[in-house]
């Protein structure tokens, strides 16, 4: 009975904290825009307006729950959910600290890689189902990009998985006791990198939503709590991704003096900061370039350094 | 255990009559997928855990993926769907059923005699099937390998830009 107990308090502080932190993170994110942008961004609610978080969860909850007539129900409504839950169940594979963990998985690292790749499904259903062209050719455009991106994010990963000899997320930040891989794999670093953030469809990379365009592409036609989901989905896969990238580069918890679990959220952070930063810097580019760049720029770089990593382990 | 198995493959039958039976093919598609999932998850429990992440990754995140891909741009209406009922009914279900019941007898036949394949099921990690992979059945490997590559430069062919007109072939 305490053993479950114990399992359920873990699962509800991982949930909660990942859930909270996707939810803070878009305060974070208007704040430091404003801040690099010459402007104070929300700053009225609460103390620098942290509360807003809450005012912006309050207003989405009381709105209006619209679904228009002429969509798909069923698949309508399953979207968001997909989009949500494929991401919130990798945090159950993560390794927080040595000794925090939900479940440890010897495949954690293709789970990872099978949760990212089947939530493309939320993106591409919310789409179709809302029988509208936007949002079609947003959901067009994010299958598109997920696939080609998807191929070398897995054979980024390929290095690591090599110097490591293993999938599970745990061995692979103790292997890196002595030395972090982000040297060794400088290169699988930044492959890895810029395919999250394809991943995640955030700028420079947000061409299923770019609002420009496809007024807002995907989820055109979501309202109230569904659009929320989706848009704390894309938060949740920006924390995901700075995660990932912690625990595959940069040592997860390992780090002196201060405690593991502080080291992992300070990295996390980090990244998740750097994300931000990148949406503020740097301009979208066209669709088909980003295409290009996938498959001739990346691609070839991703099999290079899975070729040149083999050839030093051999 | 065996409880969970056997949750998994009836979920894994009835999203497959679904698939079969469904007039629309966006929704079969989804049957299909959530077919995929039961069945990875069927790998998992009978102990080959790299089979089951690479039926996620590539099937049901992939392949299929595109596929919803391809019906999406078709776009079909309600037409379709129509067209779709019409299909299914009366006689066309007699040779699918006929080819399915032999399966069924085969099966069946097996089960009832016995003996199995003779094989203890035992846990198969990524190494295990890296090794049988470029071991045994590396000419396999190879073979399949060749076929990926008259596909990958048939599909850049139909795809090329006609020199000096920059528009693609027909």
């Amino acid at each position: 009975m305490a053993e479950w107990l114990a399992i359920v308090l873990r699962v509800a502080l991982v949930l909660g904290t990942v859930v909270g932190a996707a939810a803070l993170l878009t305060w974070i994110e208007r704040r430091l825009l404003g801040l690099w942008q010459d402007r104070y961004g929300p700053n009225r609610v609460g103390p620098f307006g942290v509360f807003q978080v809450i005012a912006d969860m309050i207003k989405l909850i009381g709105k209006e729950d619209v679904v228009p007539p002429f969509v798909d129900k069923p698949v309508y409504i399953l979207a968001p959910a997909i989009a949500m839950a494929t991401l919130l169940l990798v945090f159950a594979v993560l390794p927080f600290t040595a000794d925090f963990q939900i479940a440890e998985l010897n495949i954690g690292l293709l789970f990872f890689l099978a949760m990212t790749s089947l939530a493309v499904y939320g993106v591409l259903l919310g789409g179709y189902a809302s029988n509208n062209k936007y949002a079609l050719l947003g959901a067009l455009r994010s299958a598109a990009q997920t696939v080609s991106y998807e191929v070398f994010m897995g054979l980024s990963l390929l290095g690591v998985v090599l110097q490591a000899g293993s999938f599970n997320l745990r061995d692979i930040v103790l292997a890196q006791e002595g030395l972090w891989f982000c040297l060794p794999q400088a290169l699988g670093l930044v492959l890895f990198l810029i395919a999250g953030v394809a991943e995640s469809h955030r700028l420079p990379f947000d061409l299923p939503e770019a609002e420009h365009e496809l007024t807002a592409g995907y989820h055109t036609e979501y309202s109230g709590l569904k659009f929320a989901m989706f848009f704390l989905g894309e938060y949740l896969g920006v924390i995901l991704i700075s995660a990932m990238v912690t625990l595959l580069f940069f040592g997860g918890w390992l780090g002196p003096v201060l405690p593991p679990w502080l080291w992992f959220l300070l990295k996390t952070t980090f990244f998740a900061l750097l994300f931000v930063l990148l949406r503020a810097s740097l301009p979208r580019p066209r669709y088909d370039q980003l295409m290009a760049f996938g498959w001739k720029v990346m691609l070839p770089l991703a099999l290079l350094n899975l070729t040149v990593t083999g050839l030093v382990l051999l | 255990m065996q409880a969970l198995f056997y949750i998994t493959a009836i979920i894994a039958l009835a999203a497959a009559a679904r698939v079969v039976t469904g007039v629309n093919a966006v929704h079969a598609l989804l049957h299909l997928i959530v077919t995929l999932l039961a069945v990875a998850l069927l790998f998992f429990m009978l102990g080959a855990p790299f089979a089951a992440a690479l039926e996620i990754i590539i099937y049901a995140g992939a392949i299929m993926v595109l596929m919803v891909f391809v019906i999406m741009m078709l776009n079909q209406g309600d037409a379709a769907v129509e067209n779709e009922r019409l299909w299914l009914s009366g006689r066309l279900w007699w040779g699918p059923a006929a080819l399915a019941a032999i399966l069924l007898a085969e099966t069946s036949y097996l089960v009832l005699a016995g003996g199995g394949s003779g094989v203890e099921p035992r846990p198969v990690d990524g190494p295990a099937v890296g090794r049988a992979l470029y071991g045994p059945y590396l000419l396999a490997v190879e073979l399949a390998s060749i076929l990926l590559m008259a596909a990958l430069v048939g599909a850049f062919h139909l795809s090329r830009k006609l020199r000096g007109r920059g528009r693609t072939q027909p």
